[in-house]
């Protein structure tokens, strides 16, 4: 216990902690809805293709979160065009996230001086995190939950019944884009905590588990955002503790949720 | 001899009593003409059984009215506006089940997901929606497993979810396109009681897909009967019988009654059938 406590006095752990609470509730949020719309394909290849963004942007001299961030904005803008059909577009997506990946390797090797952060870009480097990195967390996340609130009732009425709530006047496609834009928006920040190669984990993991939980919209939801608080929290002092890195402890630590899940509940 | 008639029930009503109007409609999907010039009035609190074999363009037509598919000419007047403008009034159960069926999310939470769904902001948990929520079940019959999750539901309880999701904005119209499908004829009778009894409690417009007219007589007040890119508006016994039918599509066709029953004979391929699937 008094362990627990010698690392919250070091600042590095504080900020990874405050980082990963922020990363875990929008990530949580924006989870349930990926589950509820079945685009969690969508969301992994978004979270690889913000990798060529961080890469391309050392090229391009953009601190790697502005490039990840550009990057997936426009890809996922790209594949909110497609609307509710996005669910089914595997093929077009897989496409674009080879040949953004394709890319991404070109940037890395004509930028060599890079390629020593490229593993803090693949696997994350939560306590690395600088004081002015995360306020720009901070931002990006309020905005993108304030955004969600404002349109989460018509999100939630688009992904669940998509023809009635087109029969009742509601644009599908600009709300698949506008929800596009929001993921796209947590898994960059998402990436930053547990890196773009883990994105998946913390976006589709506990909003995954929650649903198998959960029979309604709001305990689904609080479960979602108690799951990632929980893991979060426990990954990155588990790193503390053992010194070995929290990407592996919050992916592990999802996963042997969902394992319970699957033992325990029957489908 | 596109469409007409001018029933008796039409001719009284004033251009306010109009729930839908459609005037020399046309529809060109693909390069192909769907729907030829069909005009019809419909009136407040009617129910209209829509009637035709697949491919009559039924759904299309249905598409057109709540503006989600371009007509190339006419008017379409949905309560004294184009279409895509009142579309708070409608209720829509869509001809393919259009919720996810991994979703493990119960048909109560369902429901409320659609309740008010337009609106902007937070959908707040409140006893309002729960209300609202509770009577939409109600109405649709689908109390008894409101609570259970989607996924498990038989193929006819999940239509029922689908029909509360349909009623609980009290819409002034419902469009339901094929909700007997796949439902034994016990089940259809209680579906169609079901949507009688909520004609008769909010006062709705019903527009009815169906492929069979029989589980309709009784109910329904005017058929509209599709065929071969044109629609025949009138009272059950004008528009199904075989001078009417064999115009339409332009073939013999005779129509028999037996036992309260209707059934529809190609004459050419002497096929029959109960109303009305050709
Ligand atoms: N988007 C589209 N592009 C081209 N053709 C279309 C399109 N949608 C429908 N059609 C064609 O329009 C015709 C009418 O289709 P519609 O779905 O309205 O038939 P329906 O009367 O509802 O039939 P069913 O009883 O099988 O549901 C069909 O021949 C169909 O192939
Ligand atoms: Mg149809």
């Amino acid at each position: 216990m008094t362990c627990l406590f010698t690392y919250l006095t070091y600042d590095f752990v504080r900020n990874a902690l405050f980082a990963g609470s922020i990363v875990a509730l929008l990530g949580a949020v924006i989870g349930y809805f990926v589950i509820l719309r079945n685009v969690g394909f969508a969301a992994h290849a978004l979270a690889h293709i913000g990798f060529t963004g961080a890469t391309g942007a050392a090229l391009f001299g953009l601190t790697p979160l502005s490039g990840m961030l550009l990057i997936s904005c426009i890809a996922g803008s790209l594949m909110g065009i497609s609307g509710n059909k996005l669910q089914r577009s595997e093929l077009a997506i897989g496409m674009v996230l080879s040949v953004s990946l394709g890319l991404g390797t070109l940037f890395l090797s004509l930028y060599r001086g890079y390629a020593g952060e490229t593993s803090s870009i693949l696997f994350g480097n939560i306590f690395g995190i600088a004081p002015s990195q995360l306020y720009e967390i901070f931002l990006l996340a309020a905005c993108s939950l304030g955004a969600i609130s404002i349109c989460s009732r018509r999100l939630l009425f688009a992904s669940l019944q998509p023809d009635l709530a087109a029969a009742r006047g509601i644009s599908l496609t600009l709300h698949a884009i506008l929800f596009m834009l929001l993921l796209a928006v947590s898994v960059t920040l998402a990436s930053q905590v547990v890196g773009t190669l883990l994105v998946f984990t913390l976006i589709v993991g506990p909003a995954g588990i929650a649903m198998r939980l959960t029979r309604s919209f709001w305990t689904g939801i609080l479960c979602s955002i108690f799951l990632g608080l929980i893991t979060v929290w426990s990954g990155i002092l588990l790193a503390c503790a053992t010194n070995w890195p929290p990407s592996f402890w919050i992916s592990s630590i999802l996963f042997f949720l969902y394992l319970c899940t699957s033992i325990f509940l029957k489908p | 001899m596109n469409l007409i008639s001018p029933s008796s029930t039409t001719s009284l009503s004033q251009s306010s009593e109009r729930s839908l109007s459609l005037q020399r409609v046309s529809i060109h999907l693909g390069g192909r003409e769907i729907i030829h010039d069909v005009s019809a009035e419909i009136n407040k609190g009617e129910f209209i059984g829509i009637l035709g074999p697949n491919g009559a363009g039924k759904s299309t037509l249905m598409k057109a009215i709540l503006g989600l598919c371009p007509f190339r000419k006419g008017i379409i007047q949905f309560f004294g506006k184009p279409p895509g403008q009142a579309n708070t009034f409608i209720g829509y159960m869509p001809q393919a089940q259009s919720i996810s069926e991994q979703t493990s999310l119960s048909a109560r939470s369902l429901v409320a997901a659609v309740h008010q769904g337009e609106h902007w902001g937070i959908p707040w948990p409140s006893s309002a929606r729960q209300a609202a929520v509770h009577r939409a079940l109600e109405l649709a019959g689908a109390l008894s497993y409101a609570d259970r999750s989607f996924s498990i539901l038989s193929g006819g309880e999940k239509k029922r979810v689908m029909l509360a999701q349909a009623v609980i904005d009290e819409p002034k119209m419902l469009i339901l396109d094929e909700p007997l499908a796949s439902l034994d004829p016990k089940n259809q009778k209680h579906l169609v009681d079901c949507i009688a009894n909520i004609k008769k409690k909010t006062a709705a417009t019903i527009l009815f897909i169906a492929h069979d007219a029989n589980p309709l007589l009784g109910v329904m007040d005017r058929v509209m009967y599709m065929a071969g890119g044109k629609a025949r508006l009138g009272k059950v016994d004008e528009v199904i019988s075989s001078q009417s039918l064999s115009e339409l599509y332009g073939i013999p066709i005779h129509v028999t009654k037996s036992e309260g029953r209707l059934f529809i004979v190609n004459a050419e391929s002497n096929i029959a059938e109960a109303a009305c699937c050709h």
